[in-house]
């Protein structure tokens, strides 16, 4: 059994990988060999094999644990009694948690919005230009990247020296400050526009998946909606605004509701530039550091369900624009 | 093919107006010379010279902490890595620092062990499930699909504790296998939804030949079905992938030191070590390595997949 559970070197790990593989290749092969007399069998227990261990996970996995956290969530720091609907007070009334909360509203704001917008222009501009894919390569490059090492790259660009005789700055920013006459700052320190420069970070990666979409619908406008524009003497910006935006509406819908919830659970970012301190935590943040590190399980429960909660008003204004959108045509 | 498509080729490959493509109606040659006539008025200088400026610009942070990462500590720390272009000095010893004296190989083998079946198991689990959601009839079948389908906006927040819980219950806690099969469990709700979709796109008349010759549902999912939807099965696996690989969340959770991934280890020393940029920048590129390259090998699936599958977390 500690075989199974501690692998320390290499060789062992790998073979643990290969363990693994093979015994779920085994099970599923002996599930299916089992179901395959399509005569003998009932059809119940055809479904069961196909449908039997991943419905096993799905409860296991989200199913139970979802409804347990939504009891843990009016209990108390360890689980042991009940109360009430405390937890969810105080995410409502204590500063700390109010700031959260604020900076979470600043996040799904603004990521989404600015995103969107630059990866619309961006798609716009580069449509049909020398270089196209490359530069949207380019673009769409920080989508391919994780959290950490995004996060990583950009408290670089952010570093900050003191503003003394012979010492340089390291951080590219706080050096065009320098260059440009100015002091340069803690930017990831001082508050409240910390918060702003962590946000760019989820922008930066963001606009390249809005871009990918959006540019992908804008190729997608039929030909003879732009030539009938053209010949009628719309150019530039007013066959942007009038012709190419109305035309990709239900696309722009889908990728700001897409951002918005992609930046609602946004973690790694933040821990990883500065762990939720210094008035910048978000709630799947506050979450983690309330859960693991504080020890509160009833907060960390409650933050849990509150981004749960307001995931689904995102998503049902895009299932209901999709809707509309389907009407029209 | 639409017009668009052959405009984005044509920019892509210089060449590609003389080397018409062999047996192209004459209707869709017409379609691409327009588009090329189109292509040629668009482009203006401006538009292309400020796109490229634009992409330039949003590479320059990637490209900073690329250079600090092959700079000496002393360099690293005494100036700007923009001055290294201009008087560089350059040395893989960040990254033996960071692989041998600070352990990030074994990190390194811990990411690739967590990710395989971390990515084979719930294509799997997922490919039947979809099969039986698209081709078995069976009571409350779309009632089941929907409650499926409704389980993907659960934040993975919210299952994290009573999940621990369970494992530390059966005496797993902190063991490769609780961090194989919790990704397998997010995975699935997208991607049975995914797969289901593809399959439902196999024309039934296909499903019903293979019927009639005696085949039964195993038979028919591996023969008929699997080869048709590899395109699909590329796309989600490399959007699936990506997410184990670059995932810090799960892996904080439920790894234990022994299992712990490259994501969990960078982002410890981001904490603790918040100044060591020669091991930081590193470890980060360490990090990204295999997702560059997957991205650079399979951009096509890498963007079908990352768009299909962008609503997960």
């Amino acid at each position: 059994m500690d075989w199974l559970l501690d692998a320390e070197t290499t060789a062992h790990k790998l073979a643990l990988m290969v363990l693994a593989i093979a015994l779920f290749a085994v099970v599923m092969g002996g599930i299916l060999f089992a179901v395959d007399k399509p005569k003998r069998v009932p059809q119940w227990v055809v479904v069961l094999g196909f449908l039997g261990p991943p419905l096993l996970l799905l409860l296991v996995g989200l199913v139970y644990p979802a409804l347990r956290t939504l009891v843990s969530s009016f209990q108390d720091r360890s689980g042991d009694g009940f109360v009430g609907a405390a937890n969810y007070t105080a995410i409502f009334t204590n500063p700390e948690l109010l700031l959260v909360l604020r900076n979470t509203v600043l996040w799904v704001v603004l990521v989404p919005l600015v995103a969107t917008t630059f990866g619309l222009v961006y798609a716009y501009l580069v449509d049909r230009t020398r270089f196209e894919n490359l530069a949207k390569a380019l673009v769409f490059l920080p989508m391919a990247i994780s959290g950490v090492a995004a996060g990583i790259i950009w408290k670089f660009v952010y570093e900050y020296r003191p503003d003394q005789e012979g010492i340089n700055q390291i951080g590219l920013l706080n050096q065009l400050l320098v260059w440009l006459g100015l002091e340069p700052r803690q930017l990831l320190l001082d508050q409240p526009q910390n918060t702003f420069f962590i946000i760019a970070v989820m922008i930066w990666i963001n606009a390249g998946f809005a871009m990918t979409v959006l540019s992908a619908s804008i190729k997608a406008i039929p030909d003879d909606i732009t030539e009938a524009a053209r010949l009628d003497g719309v150019s530039g910006v007013e066959m942007f605004r009038h012709v190419t935006v109305p035309s990709i509406r239900p696309a722009l819908v889908v990728v700001l509701t897409t951002v918005a919830i992609s930046t609602l659970k946004v973690f790694d970012i933040v821990y990883t530039m500065t762990g939720g301190q210094f008035g910048t935590s978000v709630i799947a943040n506050e979450f983690y550091s309330q859960t693991f590190r504080q020890g509160n399980q009833g907060l960390g429960a409650a933050l849990a369900v509150l981004l749960f909660v307001l995931v689904i008003p995102i998503i049902a204004y895009n299932v209901r624009q999709l809707r509309l959108s389907e009407e029209i045509r | 093919m639409t017009a668009s498509d052959v405009s984005q080729r044509t920019v892509t490959n210089p060449t590609g107006m003389i080397e018409a493509p062999v047996g192209e109606s004459r209707r869709s040659r017409r379609r691409r010379e327009r588009a090329e006539v189109a292509a040629g008025r668009l482009s203006s200088p401006a538009a292309s010279t400020i796109a490229i400026v634009i992409a330039v610009l949003w590479s320059i942070p990637t490209l900073g902490l690329f250079v600090t990462s092959f700079r000496t500590v002393d360099d690293i720390q005494g100036s700007g890595w923009w001055t290294a272009l201009t008087s560089p000095l350059f040395s893989p010893y960040n990254y033996q620092a960071a692989l041998v004296d600070s352990g990030l190989a074994s990190n390194f083998v811990n990411t690739l062990v967590i990710t395989l079946p971390a990515v084979l198991i719930p294509i799997t689990l997922a490919l039947l499930a979809a099969y039986a959601f698209a081709w078995i009839p069976f009571r409350g079948r779309s009632t089941l699909f929907v409650a499926v389908f409704a389980l993907q906006i659960v934040p993975i927040q919210v299952t994290l504790v009573p999940l621990l819980n369970l494992y530390v219950d059966a005496g797993v806690a902190g063991s490769f296998w609780t961090v194989w099969l919790s990704h397998s469990m997010f995975a699935l709700p997208l991607a049975i939804f995914l797969l289901h979709n593809f399959m439902k796109d196999v024309p039934p008349s296909l499903i019903e030949a293979a019927r009639m010759d005696g085949a039964g549902h195993v038979t028919i999912f591996f023969k008929v079905l699997l080869p048709l939807l590899v395109p699909a099965i590329a796309a989600f696996g490399v959007f699936q992938f990506l997410w184990v690989w670059n995932d810090l969340l799960v892996a904080l959770t439920f790894a234990s030191n022994d299992a712990t991934p490259l994501t969990a280890r960078v982002a410890d020393l981001a904490g603790t070590r918040g100044n060591a940029w020669y091991l930081l920048s590193a470890g980060a590129f360490l990090t990204m390595l295999v997702p560059l390259v997957v991205f650079i090998g399979l951009q096509r699936f890498f963007v079908r997949g990352l768009l299909a599958g962008s609503v997960k977390g």
